[in-house]
C-alpha cells in the first residue's frame, strides 16, 4: 500500500526566498507569493478592462464591468443605500482579493492563503476595527444605541444589551472562521477522497473510479463555495458597515 | 481506552455537526422553492444562496475540528 500523505500536508506554508531581519522570520514565502498573483491579477485584469474602454465593451472589458456592477450594486446600493459608495473600493478589493485567493487555491499544486485562519483573521480584524471607527466618528456616543434594540421592554434589556454586545463583538471571529474552515474542510476533503484512489486500485480497479468521480462532484461544489464565501464576505462587511453608518 | 481510539470517537462525533448544515440547507432550498412556486417573480435566490452559505459554514465547523483532530494532533 502507498504511503499515505497527511491530508493537511497541503496548507503548509515553505519559505521560498528566506529573510530573516534581526532574528524575525519576514521570509517570502509560498502564501505571499499566491497573494502576489492574486493582486497582480486584479491589477492586470482591471488596467486591460480600462485602458482601452469601449462604448461596446469587449470580452475583457465586460468581465470587470459586470464584477463592478455587481459590487456597487447588489452589495453596497442594496444593503447600505448610496452613502455606501465612499466604501467601494475598499469592499471591491475585499471581495476580489478574496474570490482570487480562493479561486487560485482551486488550481492543483497551488496555495490557498485563504485557508490559513491568521490571514482571514487579519482581514476581519481590520473590517471590525474600521467598522467601530466610522460608526464612531458619524455618531459619536450615538453610537452605542446600536446595542439597544428598539421596542423591547426595559426589563428586558438587562438581558439583551449584553447578548448585543457580545454578539458584535465576536464578529471577527466569525467572519473569519467562517472562511478559513471552508477553504481548509474542502481542500481537506479533496485530499481525502483522491487517498483512496492508489490504495484502492492496487486490489480492484473498477471501485477506484468512485472516488475520482466524488473528487469531481466535490472540485464543482469547491468552486461554487469559493465564490459564494467571497460574496458571504463581502456582503457581510456591508451589512457591518450599514450598522455602523445607519444605526438600525 | 487508549489516545489513537479516543481520537477517532472523538472525531466521530464532532461530525454529529454537519447533522444541523444538512436541515438547514434544506429548509434554505425548500423555502426558496416554495418562494418561487407562489411568486415566480420573487428576487430572493441571492437571498436564499447566503442563507446556504451561512447553514452550510456552522457545520463545516465540526468537520474541521474532525480533521484537526485527526490529522493534526
Amino acid at each position: 500500500m502507498a504511503a499515505r500523505e497527511n491530508p493537511l500536508a497541503q496548507f503548509i506554508i515553505r519559505p521560498l526566498v528566506p529573510i530573516h531581519i534581526g532574528g524575525v522570520d519576514i521570509s517570502f514565502t509560498n502564501s505571499a507569493l499566491l497573494m502576489v498573483i492574486a493582486g497582480l491579477v486584479l491589477t492586470v485584469l482591471m488596467l486591460a478592462a480600462s485602458r482601452r474602454a469601449a462604448l461596446v465593451p469587449g470580452r475583457w472589458q465586460s468581465l470587470p464591468e459586470m464584477l463592478y456592477e455587481f459590487v456597487a450594486k447588489s452589495l453596497i446600493d442594496d444593503n447600505i443605500g448610496p452613502e455606501g459608495q465612499r466604501y467601494f473600493p475598499f469592499v471591491f478589493t475585499l471581495f476580489m482579493f478574496v474570490l482570487l485567493g480562493n479561486l487560485l487555491g482551486l488550481i492543483p499544486y497551488s496555495f490557498t492563503f485563504t485557508s490559513h485562519i491568521i490571514v482571514t483573521f487579519g482581514m476581519a480584524i481590520f473590517i471590525f476595527i474600521a467598522v467601530t471607527l466610522i460608526g464612531i466618528a458619524r455618531h459619536g456616543f450615538r453610537f452605542l444605541t446600536l446595542f439597544v434594540p428598539h421596542g423591547v421592554p426595559k426589563p428586558l434589556l438587562i438581558l439583551l444589551v449584553p447578548i448585543e454586545v457580545l454578539s458584535y463583538c465576536i464578529r471577527p471571529l466569525t467572519l473569519s472562521i467562517r472562511l478559513f474552515a471552508n477553504m481548509l474542510a474542502g481542500h481537506t476533503m479533496l485530499v481525502i477522497f483522491a487517498g483512496f484512489v492508489v490504495p484502492l486500485a492496487s486490489f480492484y480497479l473498477v471501485p477506484a473510479l468512485f472516488p475520482i468521480l466524488i473528487d469531481v462532484l466535490l472540485y464543482f461544489l469547491e468552486l461554487l463555495v469559493a465564490v459564494l464565501q467571497a460574496f458571504v464576505f463581502a456582503i457581510l462587511t456591508c451589512l457591518y458597515l450599514n450598522d455602523a453608518i445607519h444605526l438600525h | 481506552m487508549d489516545l489513537a481510539s479516543a481520537k477517532m470517537i472523538g472525531a466521530g462525533l464532532a461530525c454529529i455537526a454537519l447533522v444541523g448544515a444538512g436541515i438547514g440547507i434544506g429548509n434554505v432550498f425548500s423555502s426558496l422553492i416554495s418562494a418561487l412556486a407562489r411568486n415566480p417573480a420573487a428576487q430572493v435566490t441571492p437571498f436564499a444562496f447566503l442563507g446556504f452559505a451561512l447553514a452550510e459554514a456552522t457545520g463545516l465547523f465540526g468537520l474541521a475540528i474532525a480533521f484537526l483532530i485527526l490529522f493534526v494532533f
